[in-house]
C-alpha cells in the first residue's frame, strides 16, 4: 500500500512537471520574441533557479542535519569559477565555435557536473575537520573556511583580485564561455529549469532515503543516533559534501547567468542578494527542514528583492519608506527578525508540499483547526 | 631587526584592540551562550558617536578623546536595547540556532540602518586626530603615544574586568548565571538584570575599542565592524571563550599573526592565516588555549 502510494506520487509529479515544462516551452516559443519575456522574465527565472538550488542545498545541512554553516557561498564560488574557467578553456581549445552546437550543450553539462564535484571535494576537505565541532563553533569555523576559500581564489594568479572581470577575461566569458546574454538566456532557459528540477529531485530522494532518515535522527538527538548504530561523523561529512555539490551546481548556473565573476559577490555579508547570510535567511524563512519551503522562500526573497528595486508601486510609497527600500538588506534583516520572533519554524516549518497528498493535507489542516477551535471553546466553558 | 620590532609593536597594538572587542564577546558568550554577531557593529556605533561628538568636545575646549564617554554611553544603550528587544524574546521560546540567526539579523539590521540614516550614509567619514602626535624613540624604533596608550589601556581593562568578576558582588552574580541560570535564580540573583548589565559592559568596551581603532585608522564606515568583530570573535574562541584572560591572550595572538603575515608574507593573505590559526586550534583543542574540555552528560 505504502509503496504504491509512493510510486503513484512519483508518477503524478513526473506527469505534472512534464506537462508544465512542455506548456512553458510552448509559451516561451510564443512570447520569447517579445521584450518583456526576454528582458525581464527570463533573467529573473535564471536567478530564481540558482537561488532555489542554493537554498535547498543549505537546507540539507541546516534543516535536516541541524548544523549551521555560514560559509555556503564559498562552495558556490568554487562552482562558479570552475565552470567559468572550464568553459573558457574548452572554447580556447576550439571544442566549440558557437553556442548552438550540440557539443556546447554537452560541455555545459560537463562544466556543471565538474563544478559540483570540485565543490563537493572541497566540502569533504572542509567537512572532515569542521564537523568535529558543533553548534556555534561549527558556525564560526565554516565562516572561516568560507573566507579562506574566497581569499585563496582572490590570490590565484588566473582568477585575480577582481575575478574574471580583470582584463579581457570578462568579455570573453560573456561572449565565448558560459556567460549568457539575454537572447541565450531565453534559448537556454530550458537548461536552467531542467538542472533545477534534477537537483531538487535528487535532494528529495536523498531526504527520503536511508541517508535522510539517518541525518534527521542525528539532528534530533546525536547521542541517541550514535547509540542506535548510526555512524554520525560519516553521515555528517557526507551530507556536508553532498550539500556542497549542489552549491557548486548553483554556482555554475550563477556563472551562466552573469557576465562577470567577482569574489566579492560570494562574501559572508555584502550589499547584494547573494551571500552566505542571505542563504541562511532564505532557509530560515522557508522552514528549516522543508525543501519545498526553501524553494518557495528563494522565489519570495527574489521577488521582494526585485520589487524593492524595480517595482513601480515603490514610487507611490511615502519618501521615508522609499529611503529604507534603498537598502534592501535592511528589509531582509527586519523580515528575518520578524519571522524568527513570530514564526521560528519558518513559513513551511517541516511541511513538504506534495501534489499527491494535497487533498489529505488540506483535510488534516481543517480537522486540526476545528479541533483547536473546539478545544478553545471547551477550555472557555471549563474556565 | 628594527622591522621585526616594529612589526611586533604593530601586532601588539592591533592585538590590544582585538582583545578589547573579544572581551565583550567573551562576556556575552559566557553568560548566555550566544555569539553576539552584532557586537562588531557596536564598534561602528561607537565610532560614529565619536565622529559626531568630537567637534562638540573640541568646541568646549576639552581633549578629543573625552568623546569616548558619550560613545560608551550610546554603545551601552544600544547593547542593552538589542538584548531587550531582540535577544530576550527569542531566547525565551527559540533554540540556540534561532538565537544565533537573530544575532546575525541584528548585525545586518544595525549596519544597514546606519546606512539608511541620512547623516551617516554609506560613505566613510574621516575622524580628526584624537591623540597628540609624537612618541618615544628607543634604539631607532619609534613608538607613538597612541600605541603605548592602546596597549596599556587594553591590559588595564582586562585586569579591572578580571578583578570585577572575581571580587565584586555583581561580578560573582555574572559568573553564577553563566554556570547555572536556575540555581542562580534560587540564590536570589536577578538573572535578567545581570544579563543586561553584561551587555552594557561588553558594549561599553567596544566603544573603547572604537576609540583605539580610530586613533590608528581614522576612518569610520558602516561595515567597519564586520571583519573587526569576526577577528575579535576568533580571538575570543582562540583564547577559550568565556575566559577573560583568554580573550586578551587570543587578541594578542591574532594581532601578532596578522601583523607578521602582513609584513613577511603578503597583506592579502593575512585574513587567511588568522582563520587558519583558528581552525588549527579548534581542531587540536576545541575549548581554546586556556579552556578546559568539559564532557557531555547523557
Amino acid at each position: 500500500m505504502k509503496r504504491s502510494t509512493t510510486a503513484k506520487g512519483y508518477l503524478l509529479n513526473t506527469a505534472v512537471l512534464a506537462v508544465a515544462f512542455i506548456a512553458f516551452l510552448a509559451l516561451q516559443n510564443v512570447m520569447g520574441k517579445s521584450g518583456g519575456f526576454k528582458l525581464i522574465l527570463a533573467p529573473c527565472l535564471w536567478q530564481c533557479c540558482y537561488l532555489i538550488i542554493l537554498a535547498a542545498s543549505l537546507n540539507l545541512v541546516l534543516g535536516f542535519l541541524g548544523q549551521l554553516s555560514l560559509g555556503h557561498c564559498g562552495f558556490m564560488a568554487i562552482g562558479a569559477y570552475t565552470a567559468a574557467l572550464l568553459s573558457l578553456a574548452c572554447e580556447r581549445a576550439g571544442l566549440y565555435d558557437d553556442k548552438s552546437s550540440p557539443v556546447f550543450i554537452l560541455i555545459l553539462f560537463g562544466c556543471i557536473l565538474l563544478a559540483g564535484f570540485l565543490a563537493a571535494l572541497v566540502g569533504l576537505l572542509v567537512g572532515i575537520p569542521a564537523l568535529r565541532l558543533k553548534g556555534d563553533y561549527l558556525a564560526i569555523i565554516t565562516l572561516g573556511f568560507g573566507m579562506i576559500i574566497i581569499n585563496i581564489i582572490n590570490n590565484l594568479p588566473f582568477c585575480g583580485q577582481d575575478g574574471l572581470a580583470d582584463g579581457s577575461a570578462s568579455a570573453s566569458l560573456y561572449k565565448n564561455g558560459l556567460g549568457f546574454g539575454t537572447s541565450s538566456k531565453v534559448t537556454f532557459l530550458w537548461f536552467a529549469l531542467l538542472v533545477t528540477l534534477i537537483c531538487l529531485t535528487i535532494m528529495f530522494m536523498f531526504i527520503r532515503s536511508k541517508y535522510g532518515r539517518a541525518i534527521k535522527a542525528i539532528r534530533d538527538d546525536e547521542i541517541a543516533a550514535s547509540a542506535s548504530g548510526i555512524n554520525t561523523s560519516f553521515y555528517k561529512v557526507f551530507t556536508f559534501a553532498y550539500s556542497a555539490f549542489f552549491a557548486g551546481v548553483a554556482g555554475a548556473l550563477y556563472a551562466c547567468a552573469n557576465a562577470t565573476l567577482s569574489t566579492s559577490s560570494f562574501a559572508f555579508a555584502n550589499g547584494g542578494i547573494l551571500n552566505s547570510t542571505f542563504v541562511v535567511v532564505m532557509v530560515v524563512l522557508g522552514g528549516m527542514g522543508s525543501l519545498t519551503g526553501s524553494a518557495a522562500a528563494a522565489v519570495i526573497m527574489f521577488l521582494v528583492n526585485y520589487q524593492i528595486k524595480n517595482g513601480t508601486w515603490v514610487a507611490l510609497l511615502p519618501a521615508a519608506v522609499q529611503s529604507v527600500f534603498a537598502y534592501p538588506m535592511l528589509v531582509y534583516a527586519v523580515i528575518l527578525i520578524i519571522v524568527i520572533m513570530f514564526r521560528p519554524k519558518g513559513i513551511f516549518g517541516t511541511y513538504e508540499f506534495s501534489l499527491i497528498n494535497l487533498s489529505r493535507d488540506i483535510k488534516l489542516h481543517h480537522t486540526r483547526k476545528a479541533r483547536e477551535r473546539a478545544e478553545r471553546k471547551g477550555g472557555e466553558t471549563h474556565a | 631587526m628594527s622591522t621585526f620590532i616594529q612589526t611586533l609593536i604593530v601586532g601588539l597594538r592591533l592585538g590590544s584592540i582585538y582583545a578589547l572587542i573579544a572581551l565583550g564577546y567573551t562576556m556575552v558568550y559566557g553568560i548566555i551562550r550566544l555569539i553576539n554577531f552584532a557586537h562588531g557593529d557596536f564598534i561602528m556605533v561607537g565610532g560614529y558617536t565619536m565622529i559626531f561628538t568630537i567637534p562638540l568636545i573640541l568646541a568646549a575646549g576639552l581633549p578629543a578623546w573625552l568623546s569616548v564617554i558619550f560613545a560608551i554611553a550610546v554603545c551601552a544603550l544600544v547593547g542593552m536595547g538589542t538584548e531587550l528587544i531582540a535577544y530576550r524574546p527569542v531566547r525565551k521560546k527559540g533554540t540556540g540556532m534561532t538565537a544565533l540567526i537573530t544575532a546575525i539579523a541584528m548585525s545586518l539590521f544595525l549596519e544597514n540602518l546606519a546606512q539608511a540614516i541620512p547623516a551617516i550614509g554609506p560613505n566613510p567619514k574621516v575622524a580628526s586626530q584624537i591623540f597628540s602626535a609624537g612618541g618615544i624613540s628607543i634604539a631607532g624604533v619609534t613608538m607613538e603615544w597612541a600605541t603605548v596608550l592602546t596597549i596599556v589601556v587594553g591590559a588595564a581593562v582586562m585586569v579591572i574586568l578580571y578583578q570585577f568578576t572575581q571580587r565584586t558582588r555583581m561580578g560573582r552574580a555574572m559568573r553564577c548565571v553563566s554556570e547555572d541560570k536556575e540555581a542562580a535564580t534560587l540564590m536570589g540573583i536577578n538573572v535578567n538584570r545581570t544579563i543586561v548589565l553584561t551587555f552594557a559592559i561588553g558594549s561599553g568596551l567596544s566603544a573603547i575599542a572604537a576609540l583605539m581603532y580610530m586613533a590608528q585608522y581614522p576612518k569610520v564606515y558602516t561595515t567597519m565592524g564586520t571583519l573587526l568583530g569576526l577577528k575579535a570573535f576568533v580571538a575570543a574562541v582562540l583564547g577559550g571563550i568565556g575566559i577573560i584572560p583568554g580573550a586578551m591572550l587570543g587578541g594578542l595572538v591574532i594581532g601578532l599573526v596578522e601583523s607578521f603575515t602582513t609584513s613577511y608574507v603578503s597583506s592579502s593573505m593575512a585574513d587567511t592565516f588568522v582563520f587558519l590559526i583558528l581552525i588549527v586550534v579548534l581542531i587540536l583543542k576545541p575549548a581554546g588555549i586556556l579552556g578546559k574540555n568539559v564532557g557531555e552528560k547523557v
